[in-house]
């Protein structure tokens, strides 16, 4: 154990500002992960959320099943069933290369995620004025079009700060991971306390982590700015929207007042 | 003219609607001619609203069968969305697309339901707006209109799909006194151009100025139908006697 008086700083300045190419590594294997199970999941979410609305019943039973299930036990359980149970491969796309192990994270996190996005999606969807639909329909058109034409652009402005929410979460969530042997943020940290045994090493792990969540905080209330502003555009000039929409901070103060 | 419809534009044979226990519709038998209007008028719960959206299938009809330009639409068989693109239909809580323009909420339809090129259809939306006097408010969002103007503009939407037939549903219920006045006046317009409507209205002068034709409806059945002048002055049914007092009591004869 170490005292506060024997805390190696060190460690914390060199995993902090001397990064190395290793961590630069799993820096990148933890963003993308994050980042293609998010986007797989609100996919997922978004067809089980229409499965739950159809006119099948089969549909809605499947969609109901899928929540039940990835809802109701530990994403580390569906992680460890999928990578024990489907021997996952590599994808190898030129100069960018997915090991097993991140495709099987991203499997079972889309999965895991799918679940959740598909009540957020749903609670959009269902916030929309039923009128809405009616109108896109009685002017002809198709559901598949009053849906993407009527009702999503709407229910976004009530979906994107959950799905914010969800992905700050998600990026924790990879360093589950490291328990398949994929090296990323965590296994990276996990790494350098096994052969030194400084706790430092997690401190240095959970700055980056930090780092990455704030990033995030930033981009979320860029998102949602935009969002409150195309709502009221005409409200604000040209040169204030392009202020608005390309300088976070400023967002950031404006959301704030 | 087609032996369907017996030459009617709108026939509708013994329809009948039920929500679970509530039979909401009882075998209406309706007929309405190409460019006329159609006022129906009754108390809230009449079934004037189910009447309405029974004809473009925003309900399905449990029984009868209803004939709309020599189609029978009712049989299951009909192209819903073909349907709809000639049937225009306007709700009292107007239904505008907030998160688009005006111009837009005029355009979207005729492009993408009927394939119009952009440029016909922004053509025609800007004529329409024109017609309506709204056309500085083209690029405005509907929340910044006031309830008769987004009243105008639902209209004007429907007309954008070049419809042949127009259901309006208490079009004027939800607006204020003063506003009603100028959404009134763009329906007698659409009327004199010679457009087939069916309107449920509780506006009765209304009704008396524009109907060919005007039809009571009472707990889901047509109690009496004929010209404004007989139904609205001197109806023949005790139900119709004691609906029209209590609507003058209210002050809208």
């Amino acid at each position: 154990m170490h005292g506060l008086v024997a805390f190696d700083w060190h460690v914390i300045w060199l995993r902090v500002f001397h990064p190395n190419g290793v961590f630069a590594r799993a820096l990148w294997v933890t963003i993308y992960v994050s980042i293609i199970s998010q986007v797989a999941g609100v996919a997922l979410g978004l067809i089980a959320a229409l499965m739950r609305m159809s006119q099948f019943p089969p549909f809605r039973w499947l969609s109901a099943i899928y929540v039940w299930i990835f809802r109701g036990t530990p994403v580390l359980v569906q992680l460890f069933f999928i990578y024990t149970a489907f021997n996952l491969p590599i994808i190898n796309l030129g100069i960018w290369t997915i090991p097993s192990e991140a495709l099987t994270a991203i499997v079972a996190l889309s999965i895991n995620e799918g679940a959740y996005m598909r009540e957020i999606i749903r609670a959009g969807i269902d916030s929309i004025d039923k009128g809405q639909m009616e109108a896109a329909k009685s002017l002809g058109m198709s559901y598949g079009q009053a849906m993407r034409r009527i009702i999503l652009p709407q229910a976004a402005r009530v979906i994107i700060p959950p799905l914010g929410n969800e992905f700050n979460n998600m990026m924790k969530t990879t360093s589950l991971a490291y328990t398949i042997g994929l090296y990323e943020l965590f296994a990276d940290a996990e790494q350098g306390y096994s052969q030194t045994f400084l706790s430092e090493y997690f401190i240095a792990v959970a700055f980056w982590y930090l780092v990455l969540t704030t990033a995030w905080t930033f981009v979320q209330a860029w998102i949602e700015r935009r969002l409150a502003a195309s709502e009221r555009a005409d409200d604000l000039t040209f040169r204030e929207q392009l202020i608005a929409a390309w300088n976070p901070v400023n967002a950031w103060a404006r959301g704030a007042r | 003219m087609s032996a369907n419809g017996n030459g009617h534009f709108v026939s509708l044979k013994g329809v009948s609607k039920r929500f679970d226990n509530l039979e909401v519709l009882h075998g209406i038998d309706l007929d309405v001619d190409e460019h006329s209007v159609v006022c129906l008028i009754g108390a809230s719960g009449s079934g004037k609203s189910t009447l309405l959206r029974c004809i473009n299938l925003l309900e399905q009809v449990d029984a009868g069968t209803i004939v709309v330009d020599g189609q029978t639409i009712t049989d299951g068989k009909v192209d819903v969305n073909r349907l709809r693109q000639k049937i225009g239909i306007v709700f009292q809580a107007y239904n505008l697309f907030p998160h688009m323009t005006v111009l837009q909420n005029l355009t979207l339809a005729p492009r993408k339901a009927r394939g119009a090129s952009r440029a016909d259809a922004l053509d025609r939306a800007r004529a329409l707006l024109h017609r309506i006097g709204l056309e500085e408010k083209a690029d405005e969002f509907p929340d910044r209109l006031s309830g008769g103007q987004q009243q105008r503009v639902a209209i004007a939407r429907a007309l954008a799909m070049e419809p042949k037939l127009m259901l309006l549903d208490e079009i004027t219920s939800a607006l204020d006194p003063q506003l009603i006045g100028e959404v009134l006046e763009l329906v007698r317009e659409l009327a004199e151009s010679g457009m087939t409507m069916i309107v449920a209205t509780h506006e009765m002068s209304f009704a008396r100025e524009v109907a060919n034709k005007v039809c009571f409806l009472d707990a889901g059945v047509i109690g009496e139908e004929g010209t404004p002048k007989e139904i609205l002055s001197a109806p023949r049914e005790e139900r119709t006697r004691e609906f029209l007092a209590r609507v003058l009591e209210g002050g809208r004869l």
